[in-house]
């Protein structure tokens, strides 16, 4: 599958497409097919999301998961600081991660 | 310390306004992220893997403690409560929302502070020896030629979009405490002939070709220091490659040239610049310095130091360094606690460091180039109560320039162009390595890990060095041994094929028993690798 | 001040080798790779020198420039091509006195870039007296 991520241009957060608007969960993430380069230009230059791009990833039991480490570190947060992801009260937030 | 002016706060003042209206121009959609991105880099916003960056410069590594607690807000209440001491003496947030930039900016400048030229292809930070102006060892105090140059390179009109960044160095002593000749332009102030000039060294740099700066001019006198620099600065900005992104570095421009051609360039650019007057009056010297002045130390005070805590003893042997004046010392503040993130500190940690130079250090705080803190001016009978707090706060880590010292960039938990993670590699390094006796039987030994051939962890100068890679969608690591970013400058040598990130750690501790087996009464790691040379340490790391 | 922002219909520009080809024409563009020295011994001639910007983060138009004015050319400097209006402070203070960009420019954002910086640290092409010298008198 093919998603679509970017950050946020107030804020930086780093957000994912869901098919109609952007969040900050991969878990939300929806698969863009051949759609990508046509949703990145509309949303890039109403100002909704910043510096978007299109990464491959894979549909998983969990949820899309992204296929290169880097982007699987983006989704979840720095891996020496589980205080600071998004899941920092859940242990095996970040299994998948690494 | 150097205090603003009307001027000097003007011209910040200038930039925050500036910054400000560019940010609003870039949320209403005026100017877009291709056009916008120079001008947030120019401010020291990145864009990075979680959320914009923000890289605020700490000139020439010297802060009061006013200053210090800026720099604790900052992280408290517009990031996540830490930042990052970078080896160019920068902090780093890694948290930064840009609606918030132009408000974090009005603070610092507020304290006479700012994120100016600390990204883009401009001059950057003006870095310098973190003990200066207390360093037994010095000449002189280089600070003052630093605010100079700070001051110069601030907005220079004609040098704001150079070929790449570049980076300048400036100190007075025999020892580089400051990596001076990998820098884009390294200074030494020397003396000759019972008067001070400047040697400059040109095109060292890092990344992915490392260079160490030829001589260019083993004597510039002081007066003409920036005419000089400015001369340097044409050639570059008119020959440098633009074509292609990794050969832009003055370094390059030198290495094609050869060092006598870019001299010659230079000299004759030199001899028109200097008629342009740009070098301010000796009287502009003069005020710069008399605030660098020596804060007024009792040379009475007592050199006894009280060792009977076990524990403190070994901190003052290793983290405390000799001062110019006597009954004072200069503290290194370790911010490498083992299992740690190298360089980080919270702001609680920054708040205490903060009132610890108020108490005892005149004030006055330094950043190092290998990320530690140091209270430069402080009173031998003081450091027992410095070191408790410290203790207290866990500041007093034992470790200046062992193994667990380690200088690592923040590799692939927080960069966006990294290959692989650095901080986990030094965690488990410092781990395996964490028994104090072991590490200081060791001796000497700079470790310094960068997570992409960008070589921000300054992996090439480390004795040992280690380099993230990308080997296939996962992290591997490769080893160099041999390098140093002090006077003895040399660039390290790759050992072969690369490891995983627990096989790292076990090559290093294969590296370190062969030192221990091979080395002589006295030698560092360093000498001993220099002596024997590669092949005993390869045949211990490979079988 | 900026003089004008956009040319305006006057003689047209040649290039560098045209020029140095024993042309008489009095207005010249300068490439961003070209050397600004060649035309040093005949700048009482010149009117127009345009320097070209192929992209705002190529820079070897402002060393251009004060070379240009520190030989003593005192006609007009032209930045042409990828100038923006965050350029156009240091543009000026290289000596350069009209621009004209390829995308026109908002003239509030122009005036508000050049009434942004009260003083400079540095002297450059523009005659701006340096803070050190303000601080000395
Ligand atoms: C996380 C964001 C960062 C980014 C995107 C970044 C980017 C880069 C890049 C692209 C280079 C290579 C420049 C070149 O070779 O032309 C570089 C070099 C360097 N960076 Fe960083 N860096 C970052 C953080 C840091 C940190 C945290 C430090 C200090 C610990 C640092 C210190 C340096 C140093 C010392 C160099 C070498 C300079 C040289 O090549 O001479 N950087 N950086
Ligand atoms: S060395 Fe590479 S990974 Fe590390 S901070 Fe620099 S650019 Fe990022």
């Amino acid at each position: 599958m093919k998603l679509l991520t970017g950050n946020d241009l107030k804020t930086g957060f780093v957000t994912w497409w869901t098919g109609a608007d952007w969040s900050l969960h991969i878990e939300d993430a929806a698969d863009v097919g051949e759609a990508g380069e046509a949703i990145l230009a509309v949303e890039e230059a109403a100002r909704r999301v910043n510096a978007p791009y299109i990464i491959a990833g894979e549909q998983t039991a969990d949820g899309p998961r992204p296929a290169h480490i880097k982007d699987r570190i983006r989704a979840l947060g720095p891996t020496v600081r589980p205080d600071l992801t998004l899941k920092p009260a859940d242990p095996a937030a970040g299994d998948w991660v690494i | 310390m150097y205090k603003y002016d009307e001027y000097d706060q003007q011209m910040v003042d200038a930039r925050v306004a500036e910054f400000a209206d560019q940010v609003k121009r870039r949320l209403a959609g005026e100017i877009t992220e291709d056009q916008f991105k120079p001008l947030r880099l120019m401010n020291g916003l990145y864009l990075q893997l979680h959320a914009y960056m923000l890289r605020v410069a700490v000139p020439y590594g010297t802060l009061d403690s006013r200053q210090m607690r800026m720099l604790a807000h900052i992280a408290r209440k517009y990031d996540r409560d830490y930042g990052h001491f970078t080896t160019r003496q920068n902090i780093q947030y890694n948290w930064i929302k840009l609606e918030d930039a132009p408000a974090i900016l009005a603070d610092l400048a507020s304290v006479e502070m700012h994120a100016i030229q600390t990204s883009g292809n401009c001059i950057r930070n003006i870095s310098s020896d973190q003990w200066a102006g207390a360093a037994a060892d010095e000449l002189t105090d280089p600070r003052p030629w630093a605010e100079l140059l700070r001051q110069w390179s601030s907005f220079h009109p004609e040098f704001s979009y150079l070929p790449r960044k570049f980076k300048i160095a400036v100190i007075a002593a025999d020892e580089d405490r400051a990596a001076m000749r990998l820098h884009d332009i390294g200074i030494q102030i020397v003396e000759k002939d019972g008067a001070h000039g400047a040697a400059f060294y040109v095109g060292g740099g890092m990344g992915r070709t490392p260079m160490i700066a030829p001589l260019i001019k083993d004597f510039v006198p002081l007066d003409d220091l920036l005419s000089y620099t400015e001369a340097c600065l044409r050639v570059y900005n008119r020959y440098g490659r633009r074509d292609n992104i990794y050969k832009a570095r003055i370094k390059i421009l030198i290495h094609e040239l050869g060092a006598d051609e870019y001299r010659r360039q230079v000299e004759e650019e030199f001899a028109h610049v200097k008629s342009l007057g740009i070098d301010p009056p000796k009287a502009e010297f003069d005020r710069i310095a008399a605030q660098f002045a020596m804060p007024p130390l009792d040379a009475s005070a007592s050199d006894e130091i009280d060792r009977t805590d076990p524990d403190f003893a070994v901190w003052v042997d290793q983290n405390v360094a000799a001062h110019k004046v006597p009954g004072h010392a200069i503290v290194n503040i370790s911010l490498k606690p083992i299992g740690g993130i190298p360089g980080d500190a919270s702001s609680a940690q920054i708040d205490l460091m903060a009132d610890l130079a108020e108490k005892y250090s005149h004030d006055e705080l330094r950043v190092t180039h290998a990320q530690n803190i140091v209270l430069p001016h402080v009173r031998k009978a003081d450091l027992y109560a410095i070191w408790q707090a410290l203790d207290g706060a866990g500041l007093a880590t034992p470790n200046l320039d062992l193994i667990s010292d380690i200088i690592a960039c923040p590799g692939l938990d927080y960069c966006s162009l990294a290959n692989a993670r650095s901080i986990p590699v030094a965690q488990k390094i410092a781990q395996r390595f964490a028994d104090p006796a072991r590490q200081r039987d060791l001796g000497e030994l700079k470790l310094k890990i960068s997570g992409c051939i960008n070589a921000c962890g300054h992996h090439h100068a480390g004795h040992i060095g280690i380099l993230g890679v990308d080997r296939k969608g996962t992290e591997n690591y490769q080893l160099l041994l041999g390098g140093s970013g002090a006077e003895d400058v040399s660039l390290g040598t790759i050992t072969g094929p690369g490891f995983d990130e627990d096989g790292i750690v076990d090559a290093i501790e294969r590296v370190t028993d062969k030192y221990l087996a091979e080395r002589t009464d006295g030698e560092r790691f360093v000498d001993t690798y220099r002596r024997v040379g590669m092949a005993p340490f390869k045949e211990a790391i490979y079988g | 001040m900026v003089e004008h922002l956009q040319a305006d219909g006057e003689e047209p520009c040649v290039t560098l080798d045209a020029f140095l080809d024993q042309s008489n024409a009095t207005a010249v563009r300068l490439e961003s790779d070209e050397d600004a020295r060649a035309l040093i011994p005949f700048l009482d001639r010149l009117k127009l020198i345009e320097v070209a910007f192929p992209k705002f983060r190529d820079g070897r138009g402002y060393s251009s420039a004060r070379i240009l004015r520190e030989a003593g050319y005192t006609g007009e400097l032209r930045a042409q091509g990828d100038v923006l209006v965050d350029q156009i402070g240091y543009l000026k203070r290289c000596g350069f006195d009209s621009f004209a960009p390829e995308k026109s420019l908002n003239p509030a954002d122009v005036e508000a870039a050049l009434s942004r910086w009260p003083e400079h640290y540095q002297g450059a092409a523009d005659g701006a007296v340096p803070i050190w010298k303000l601080r000395h008198g």
